[in-house]
């Protein structure tokens, strides 16, 4: 284990060092909750926090991005010609993130970065990304990471986790990009606080009382799971709102739309959510999910069996909670967890629904 | 790295008007760097994004074929705000096309089978590029028996009409042409795809495949008579249709259970079809 021992004396001059080389985004309180920002001179993260209301996926995967643009102008020699949108792309350093939400990096990847495609945007601001996470010696009610192959200290996605220590931080550099970014800080100090952080980590991890149950997702059928009785249940409150989709850190659908000003115009990506309607409806009127329990069986099929199934890497879910503190109804993915891996269909046979 | 977001620049060669009710035209494009052809070499039975800046995409199956070289061919239902822009579009206009996406027919599984065409109204595209590519000299030898029942409302509204004619006069592909009502010149079959199909198509073995493209409804009674002629539900062979953004497994919209119609189909057989939910 490379330990560096970073004394919070030293913190915000490190922090500082780092700008001429970073740009830096870390978790800031901005009324009564935190987010993801970046940190302007003078701004630092503030780490004083459960968790963010967003997750910070944005980092990579932005809310709404320029991937293309384009002239309209027929006098222009390469009217109506896409181009690539080129990203300014310095080397950035996020602060702070939790690590449930660096391992929803190395699911979103998964989506984003494969053997025949690769989303180059995704790509790029991956590769020029450090992430410095910050282990969770509080939990909150609603984490479970522990059962969805996640935990307080977990490492995936991480170059360096900060473990806090009181009147410092025990930083473990888990990656060469890591080191890079403490020896730009200046943090030198070595620690030997190896079985401290064991003794932590333990203690956080016995703090995650919230469980969910996942070992028969796998052998139960998509199709019996789809032909479940309880979807009706699941669904009957839901709003369709879509908050679930927009806080969750592993939801990676997007729309793809053009906007044209005057003359010249950019084609976007955005975020998109299969809670809507319009996500699947055909230029027909026909919609393949055109009621909401088809849309809300969608979702939780999708991260609970589908992605279970396609990438034999667990669930597509990292546990952060945040889709149950902040559903308007109440729907609480750890009941559907429930449901679906304590499903039996009675029979072997499944009857489709049209 | 490859941006599969950014479309091939091409430009409008010929606009062909496809149906006698105007509602379809076929476009022809060529691509404006002829090296962009080479990198979409495609397989009959792919679709592609036909990109309109300022407008959007829309995924449409490649109705050209592989065996035909220097341009590609849509025909395309004038039906949404891409398509409709489409339409209006000129010859000479540019614009983009993001492609070949999706999977094909199986023809390396094809080889050395009969094959059982049906296809109904519009959805005829890459039935075409199927046919042209079997019928090429170089591959007719490849395939057995080449049966293809092909049913539109009237005469005007079948695709590729000068070609099912000339596809008529061969004896290397059975053609059974069918309208849905008596028209006067009308010397084929008379009565809905499925009927047809029941009738004029040769019965199912291990070495016979059909590949079926047309709206539900055909859809829905061809499939039946298909199983009492014999064909296993792993020999028919169909492309499903989705709302699509990426078109190359990403924006996660055209699911069917943890199959993706643009990445893992639009090619999918019945067998596989029925294992996953019924949501396209």
């Amino acid at each position: 284990m490379n330990l560096v021992k970073i004394d919070k004396k030293e913190w915000d001059s490190g922090i500082d060092a780092l700008r001429a080389s970073y740009r830096l985004f870390g978790p800031v309180k901005e009324k009564d909750t935190y987010s993801f920002a970046a940190l302007d001179a003078g701004r630092t993260p503030d780490f004083s926090f459960a968790n963010s209301r967003l997750s910070p996926k944005w980092t990579l995967f932005p809310q709404s991005e320029e991937i293309i643009h384009f002239s309209l102008d027929e006098n222009s020699d390469d009217h109506h010609i896409m181009k690539e949108t080129e990203k300014d792309t310095p080397p950035r350093a996020v602060f702070g993130i939790r690590p449930c939400d660096a391992k929803s990096i190395t699911l979103l990847n998964l989506n984003f970065d494969t053997p025949e495609y690769k989303d180059p945007y995704w790509v790029k601001a991956l590769e020029t990304t450090t992430f410095v996470g910050l282990a969770c010696d509080t939990p909150a009610s609603t984490c479970f990471c522990t059962s969805v192959g996640c935990g307080p200290f977990n490492e995936d996605g991480l170059d360096i986790l900060l473990v806090d220590m009181g009147d410092a931080y025990v930083a473990n550099v888990l990656t060469p990009k890591g080191e890079t970014l403490i020896k730009s800080a200046g943090w030198q100090s070595k620690s030997d606080a190896a079985a401290d952080l064991e003794a932590k980590k333990a203690e956080a991890e016995a703090r995650i009382v919230s469980k969910v149950s996942t070992d028969h997702l796998k052998s139960t059928e998509i199709m019996d799971l789809h032909a479940a009785p309880f979807w009706e249940d699941v669904s009957f409150a839901c709003l369709n709102c879509g908050t679930c989709t927009y806080t969750c850190p592993t939801c990676w659908c997007f729309d793809i739309q053009d906007e044209v000003h005057g003359k010249s115009g950019k084609r976007f990506k955005n975020w998109d959510s299969c809670m809507f309607p319009l996500f699947t409806v055909h230029t027909t009127g026909h919609n393949p999910r055109g009621t909401k329990l088809q849309r809300v069986r969608q979702r939780f099929m999708h991260k609970l069996k589908y992605f279970v199934d396609k990438y034999e890497k667990g669930v597509m879910c990292v546990g952060c909670g945040r889709c149950v503190q902040q559903c308007p109804v109440n729907i609480d993915i750890r009941k559907v967890f429930d449901l679906m891996n304590s499903y039996r269909p009675e029979a072997a046979c499944t009857v489709q629904e049209s | 790295m490859q941006n599969p977001y950014l479309p091939y620049p091409v430009r409008i060669d010929d606009i062909e008007i496809a149906t006698e009710d105007k509602s379809l035209k076929t476009f022809k494009f060529v691509f404006l760097n002829p090296a962009d052809e080479d990198k979409f070499a495609y397989q009959a039975g792919q679709f592609a994004e036909l990109s309109v800046p300022g407008v959007g995409e829309i995924p449409i199956g490649i109705a050209s074929s592989p065996v035909e070289k220097g341009f590609v061919k849509f025909t395309v239902f004038k039906a949404g705000v891409v398509t409709s822009h489409l339409h209006n579009m000129k010859v000479g206009d540019i614009m983009g096309i993001r492609g070949p996406l999706g999977n094909w027919y199986p023809w390396d599984l094809l080889e050395g089978k009969n094959i059982l065409i049906v296809g109904g109204g519009f959805a005829f595209t890459t039935l075409r590029s199927s046919i042209i590519y079997m019928l090429d000299p170089e591959n007719r030898s490849k395939f057995g028996n080449i049966d293809v029942v092909y049913g539109a409302r009237t005469p005007g509204m079948l695709l590729y009409k000068n070609e099912l004619i000339e596809w008529e006069k061969r004896d290397d592909i059975n053609m059974h042409l069918t309208i849905d009502t008596p028209a006067e010149g009308w010397n084929y079959n008379v009565g809905f795809t499925p009927p047809v199909t029941e009738q004029k198509a040769p019965q199912g073995d291990d070495d016979t495949y059909a590949i079926v493209c047309g709206p539900p409804i055909m859809i829905k009674f061809t499939l039946p008579v298909l199983e009492k002629l014999g064909y296993a539900h792993d020999h028919i062979i169909m492309s499903l249709e989705n709302r699509m953004k990426c078109g190359f497994g990403m924006c996660g919209r055209c699911g069917i259970g943890k199959e993706l119609v643009c990445k893992d189909g639009p090619v999918f057989t019945l067998a596989q079809i029925n294992t996953t939910p019924r949501e396209y």
